[in-house]
């Protein structure tokens, strides 16, 4: 469905003064999400994970600069391919209920999205009648109509699987309560008809049965055979939903394992730090480990998570010195993918 | 060893169109500088250029632009360039105190407004309303009359006139700092208010006074020129920009353009310079394109 | 390190007039105990956070520190953490500004939170949150610091952070016999952090 390969993020900034310096964010990152599946990517706020959500929609700002290459669907996605399906087939649920237009009313807010592509299918159906100009625009006039109805119907459709009172459709943002705003942004990314969901953050501090509504959603769409990925700083909620988690550790993945595989004590995972973030869950361990991730834009060399790597610290001196000097490359383990020299 | 040579090369490339490259900051940086030298050279000309160039002389009247009189003479025979530099600095030096003033002013209604309370806050902002609502040009010539005009009847009139807008801004500014958490942090970590004004909140309203400043400047010239030029500010024996533009209309019929024309166009490029300057400056200080 | 208690009685709240937030709420604070507040967002815990801290008055109650008001000069014995570091601190500051504006924090302190020397040249845009965050806790954590409030502290970090950060705090806590109030809705962190836990829901309505 959609493919990410070695994907690299930096923007320019400007430092005191006038220079102007490259700062890495995101680094030579690849994953994959098949249909119908939920990967979680997981990693620490301010970390860049949001930023790989909108290198994916296209939606980043003048001063990034990208590499590595997108596919959706077998094809590349390029620019313009991003804007076509931006909002219909690839749709986004942000992490702040802020991103609703506070000047708008609720319901046509979910309509924008469904008009658009209704719309046109309609119009593409008309396009080989040879009519009259003036029977043509009547016709049009009509089109719209059945268009706009046909919004309409869609958008109460939505309504009802969301639990959204059709009163709802005349409120304005700041009418509604919280929770019920987050049921309108996973219901204006949804009547759609998306194939590909990403969600950002889509349950910041928000409580555990709010927090299950909305993974609840997220999986009854995926078990219809979206693809959805999910981005998070919580490994808790990532696990309650998701089918395979990626972890993010100083701009890139560092292990993708499949959500069973946390239990215990984590013996099933590959990497180090996914076994450290593991078990410093409060219901784990709450066992912390020294030291903090490095900042993408100034690496360690060798490994990047080697300053404070359990496993190239136990390890025999010439072990350690192959993880301090060369940067390991992702591989297959055991059904999984992993980004280190000793995992087994 | 060719290799390493061609890389060190092209490294030395790099550097030097890294060097050359105009990034926004840089063309900023670029155009205050330009704007300074131009303001410097003003002044400094003005102050060099004797007395004696001003005095009338019967022999050389009327006369076209040459290499003698680049801006010609007029109908007394005196140097139009010297009168147009002497005019021009004893704008900039108006407009400098004028817009300082201003920014005074605006910084203490801004501050009182946003820090004194509701009433003091509702007072000061129907002050701003209303002389947002009253024209410029027409509350200046009031002032400025009831002053008896002169340089002093000029300065007050704009300091008085040219206030609102920014005051608005800095009360709106330091009303969100108030409420900031670093703020609030603050005086639980048992900071005084004077102590958290200094430290935390000025710190944050000087690009904005500077960028505020900057763009006054540019007005405050223009009507000091405007109400000169109406008769209601400095003196006809000043040589003001405004003074030379009004005397001059009565001789464009009689072609002589370049009268009005190079005063003009000078004036011109200065309130330009001055208002691209603000602009720019006003940009680099906004975050959502700080980086651009 | 002496016994301190701190009473909060509130009858009612509300912000400006709007509609009421808190009603009849009671809740009481002893040196030493570490409390846990959860319930779902938007009933009111930050606002009752903010109470206990002064940084507003009860419309109608009373906040106690050994029976008597909170200071409204100097130092405040009690200190609130807020979720979002990045708002808590001057962006026109560099760290170590920020850091010892209220006391001087010592090594022992900085070591166990993680804060390196480095950055307290840095400015806060140039560290990430989890990061900042340590800024923020390490300036609570003064001698004179009786209670501290934790208003969803680690809520945004990820867990190895949200560790290590506990772990500092808990033992600075013991050592100055000073009481914490964990306000979080991750009921396994509060289970994991608290003597005693209030359901906000359950004791409110």
């Amino acid at each position: 469905m959609l493919e990410v390969n070695n994907l690299s993020l930096s923007f320019t900034q400007y430092q005191r003064g006038l220079k102007q310096k490259n700062i890495q964010v995101i680094s030579d990152l690849s994953l994959s999400i098949q249909e119908g599946e939920i990967l979680a990517v997981v990693g620490s706020s301010g970390s860049g994970k949001s930023l790989l959500a909108h290198a994916i929609l296209g939606i980043l700002p003048k001063n990034a600069s990208l590499s590595g290459r997108l596919y959706y669907g077998g094809q590349e996605l390029t620019a313009k391919r991003q804007k076509e399906l931006r909002g219909k087939e690839i749709a986004f649920i942000p992490q702040s209920v802020n991103f609703l237009d506070p000047l708008m009313q609720i319901g046509q807010q979910v309509r924008t999205s469904s008009q658009v592509g209704s719309e046109k299918g309609i119009a593409k159906g008309k396009g080989g009648e040879k009519e009259k100009d003036r029977d043509r625009d009547r016709e049009k006039g009509r089109v719209k109509d059945r268009a706009k109805d046909k919004g309409r119907e869609k958008q109460r459709k939505i309504f009802d699987r969301y639990e959204l009172d059709y009163d709802v459709e005349n409120y304005y943002p700041f009418q509604i309560s919280g929770g019920m705003a987050r049921r309108v942004l996973v219901a204006s990314a949804v009547v759609g008809g998306p194939k590909l969901i990403i969600a950002d953050e889509p349950t910041p501090g928000l409580h555990h049965e709010v927090v299950k509504e909305a993974l609840g959603h997220l999986r009854e769409l995926a078990d219809e055979g979206t693809a959805i990925m999910l981005i998070t700083h919580d490994i808790a909620t990532a696990l309650e939903v998701a089918d395979r988690i990626a972890v993010f550790y100083a701009g890139t993945i560092v292990e993708i394992a499949w959500a069973s595989e946390f239990t215990d004590h984590g013996d099933k995972l590959r990497h180090p730090y996914t076994k450290a973030l593991w078990m410093a869950l409060p219901q784990n361990g709450f066992l912390p480990i020294l030291g903090r991730q490095p900042s993408p834009s100034e690496p360690p060399p060798g490994c990047l998570f080697q300053p404070r790597c359990s496993l190239s610290s136990k390890s025999s001196s010439t072990n350690n010195s192959s993880c301090s000097q060369e940067a390991p490359v992702m591989r297959e383990l055991r059904s999984g993918k992993v980004r280190c020299h000793f995992a087994t | 060893m060719s290799e390493t040579k061609a890389l060190r090369i092209t490294n030395k490339v790099k550097g030097l169109s890294h060097l050359l490259t105009i990034n926004r900051r840089k063309g900023t940086l670029l155009m205050i500088f330009s704007a300074l030298f131009f303001f410097t050279g003003i002044i400094l000309m003005s102050l060099f250029i004797g007395d004696e160039r001003l005095a009338t002389n019967f022999d050389a009247k009327n006369l076209p632009p040459s290499f003698m009189n680049p801006f010609g003479t007029d109908w007394l025979g005196r140097d139009m360039f010297a009168r147009t530099m002497k005019g021009l600095s004893l704008s900039i030096f108006i407009g400098l105190i004028a817009s300082c003033a201003s920014v005074l002013v605006a910084l203490l209604l801004g501050l009182t407004a946003a820090l004194m309370g509701k009433v003091v806050d509702s007072i000061i902002s129907w002050f701003i309303d209303l002389f947002l609502g009253v024209p410029h040009l027409v509350a200046l010539i009031l002032i400025s009359f009831t002053l008896g005009g002169g340089v002093k009847g000029v300065i007050i009139g704009v300091a008085v006139t040219h206030w609102p807008s920014l005051a608005r801004v800095i009360r709106a500014e330091v009303m969100q700092l108030r409420s900031a958490e670093f703020v609030l942090v603050s005086r639980q970590m048992g900071k005084g208010p004077w102590w958290i004004a200094t430290h935390h909140i000025l710190p944050h309203l000087i690009p904005q006074l500077l960028v505020g400043f900057v763009l006054l400047f540019p007005h405050a010239i223009l009507h000091e020129a405007a109400i000169t030029f109406l008769g209601f500010g400095l003196s006809p024996h000043q040589p003001a920009i405004g003074i030379i533009l009004s005397e001059s209309m009565k001789y464009l019929a009689t072609g002589l353009w370049w009268l009005a024309f190079f005063p003009g166009l000078c004036l011109l490029i200065i309130v330009r310079a001055f208002d691209m300057l603000g602009d720019n400056l006003r940009l680099l200080i906004d975050p959502h394109n700080a980086h651009d | 390190m002496p016994f301190c208690d701190l009473k909060l009685k509130i009858f009612f709240f509300r912000y400006g007039k709007g509609p009421w937030i808190l009603e009849d709420y009671d809740l009481e604070l002893k040196s030493g105990e570490v409390v846990g507040l959860s319930g779902p967002s938007g009933i009111g815990k930050s606002t009752l956070a903010r109470i206990l801290a002064g940084y507003v008055l009860p419309y109608k109650g009373s906040v106690r520190l050994q029976g008597k008001d909170l200071p409204r000069k100097g130092f405040n014995p009690v200190q609130l953490v807020f979720q979002h570091p990045e708002k808590a601190v001057n962006p026109r500051w560099q760290l170590e500004k920020t850091l010892n504006e209220g006391w001087t924090p010592d090594e022992e302190l900085l070591e166990s939170l993680g804060i390196e020397k480095a950055w307290l040249k840095r400015w806060p845009n140039e560290l990430s949150g989890g990061e900042l965050q340590r800024f923020c806790v390490a300036r609570a954590l003064s001698p004179a610091t009786r209670f501290l409030i934790a208003d969803e502290m680690t809520t945004m970090l990820d867990a190895i952070t949200q560790a290590q950060l506990w772990h500092a705090v808990l033992e600075r806590a013991e050592k100055n016999n000073m009481a914490v109030l964990v306000i979080s809705h991750d009921g396994p962190l509060l289970e994991r952090l608290c003597h005693r836990i209030i359901d906000f829901t359950r004791t409110n309505h």
